[in-house]
């Protein structure tokens, strides 16, 4: 056997370094403590399934459900008003629904931080959900979002941690984009 | 029908706005905004100007931070229209101290008086209980007001009542439409000057 070349190592050693990343959704959450978030708004994703969990058994949070996304941006601009912070979570095809609602956060100045779960951007097996995931970071900039694409597990704490800072310093509308590659494909397979 | 619809909006919002004491107002677009500054520019008001079908859900936010305040929000039939789901988002999440006035006058007054579903039918009141709010009534007269006003004040929430006003057109009366003042004014005025900013 020969020994492993330099190239198989690194791969090695980056399959480990993912391993050890892949609870994101806990450190994430870290995140939101540290931040003081005491509200969390959403429209499920299975990509954000075990964050919601995690907010939901945190005393100090209140979840709200929310029939469409948009809702959130009033919903969280309200919370802030009343003293409170607060997150949107969301999947890609909310962010569509969003765009019009997103002036409120950005003629008010409202800090607004927005986690989305990609759909329609790396191995889909749904072309319906292709049209909008791959408008998604670009609509969100349009609207005056700050955009944080996250593609590793990994990046995924320190970009919330850092789009959470631009969002309540600044009265800023901060989006973290976390990959298909990080949450993998649904399969529409029982 | 809005035929027959006899109330004043600026009367119904000014008499229920009368000794407001320290309640928290959220207004939608259009008219009720304007009908809440004829009735007399406050701190407390949040006027919305934009970002239609938004009014229930900044007043949720508000009502759930803030549980020990009466939070009522002030809007119209087209702007909660565009925003229906909300009322099941509010019923689901039963806020006590929401209570939600709609200015109803059957039309979209800011475009041209076209109009809206309510006056084809569509009974706000009726989607609101069926969602499960605490309370929901429709008035028409004024021998209602009475009733629907002190629910609004003090009854358990949520509750929401729907003023089925004549569609007419009203003196403009215009609040500044700087969101970064009217948040900070808001902000100042519920929580001190420390945490405002």
């Amino acid at each position: 056997m020969s020994a492993p070349t330099l190239e198989t190592s690194r791969r090695e050693q980056g399959v480990a370094e993912r391993g050890r990343y892949q609870d994101w959704p806990d450190q994430i959450f870290q995140k939101l403590q540290e931040a003081d978030i005491r509200h969390v708004a959403y429209v499920p994703d299975a990509g954000h399934s075990r964050l919601i969990r995690l907010c939901h058994d945190a005393a100090h949070m209140k979840t709200t459900v929310l029939t469409t996304e948009e809702e959130g941006i009033g919903l969280i601009a309200g919370a802030w008003l009343g003293g409170e912070r607060g997150v949107l979570l969301m999947q890609s095809s909310g962010v569509g629904n969003c765009i019009n609602t997103l002036s409120l956060a950005k003629v008010c100045g409202f800090p607004l931080l927005m986690l989305v779960t990609m759909r329609g951007e790396w191995g889909e097996i749904n072309p319906w959900q292709v049209p909008m995931g791959q408008i998604t970071a670009d609509n969100l900039r349009l609207a005056g979002a700050t955009v944080y694409e996250v593609r590793e597990p990994a990046d995924a704490a320190p970009a919330v941690e850092a789009a959470g800072r631009i969002a309540f310093n600044g009265g800023l509308t901060a989006a973290v984009l976390l990959s298909q590659r990080m949450l993998g494909t649904k399969l529409f397979k029982d | 029908m809005s035929e027959t619809n006899k109330l004043n909006r600026r009367r119904v919002v000014a008499d229920l706005l009368a000794d407001r004491g320290d309640l928290l107002v959220v207004t939608g677009l259009g008219s009720p905004t304007y009908d809440c500054a004829a009735a007399g520019d406050h701190p407390l008001n949040f006027y919305l100007w934009g970002a239609m079908g938004s009014s229930l859900t900044v007043g949720l936010g508000l009502a759930l931070a803030q549980p020990k305040r009466r939070v009522l929000v002030l809007t119209g039939d087209g702007e909660i229209l565009m925003g229906l789901g909300a009322i099941a988002t509010v019923a689901v999440k039963k806020p006590h101290n929401l209570a939600i006035g709609v200015i109803d006058n059957e039309h979209y007054g800011e475009t041209g008086m076209q109009r809206t579903h309510t006056g084809s039918g569509v009974d706000l009141a009726g989607i609101a209980t069926m969602s499960g709010f605490a309370k929901a009534v429709t008035v028409r007269e004024t021998a209602g007001l009475g009733d629907a006003f002190t629910m609004l004040r003090s009854a358990p929430g949520p509750v929401l009542a729907v003023f089925k006003v004549a569609a007419e057109k009203d003196p403009l009366v215009l609040p500044t439409w700087d969101g970064p003042a009217l948040k900070l004014r808001f902000r100042e005025a519920l929580l001190g000057t420390k945490t405002a900013a």
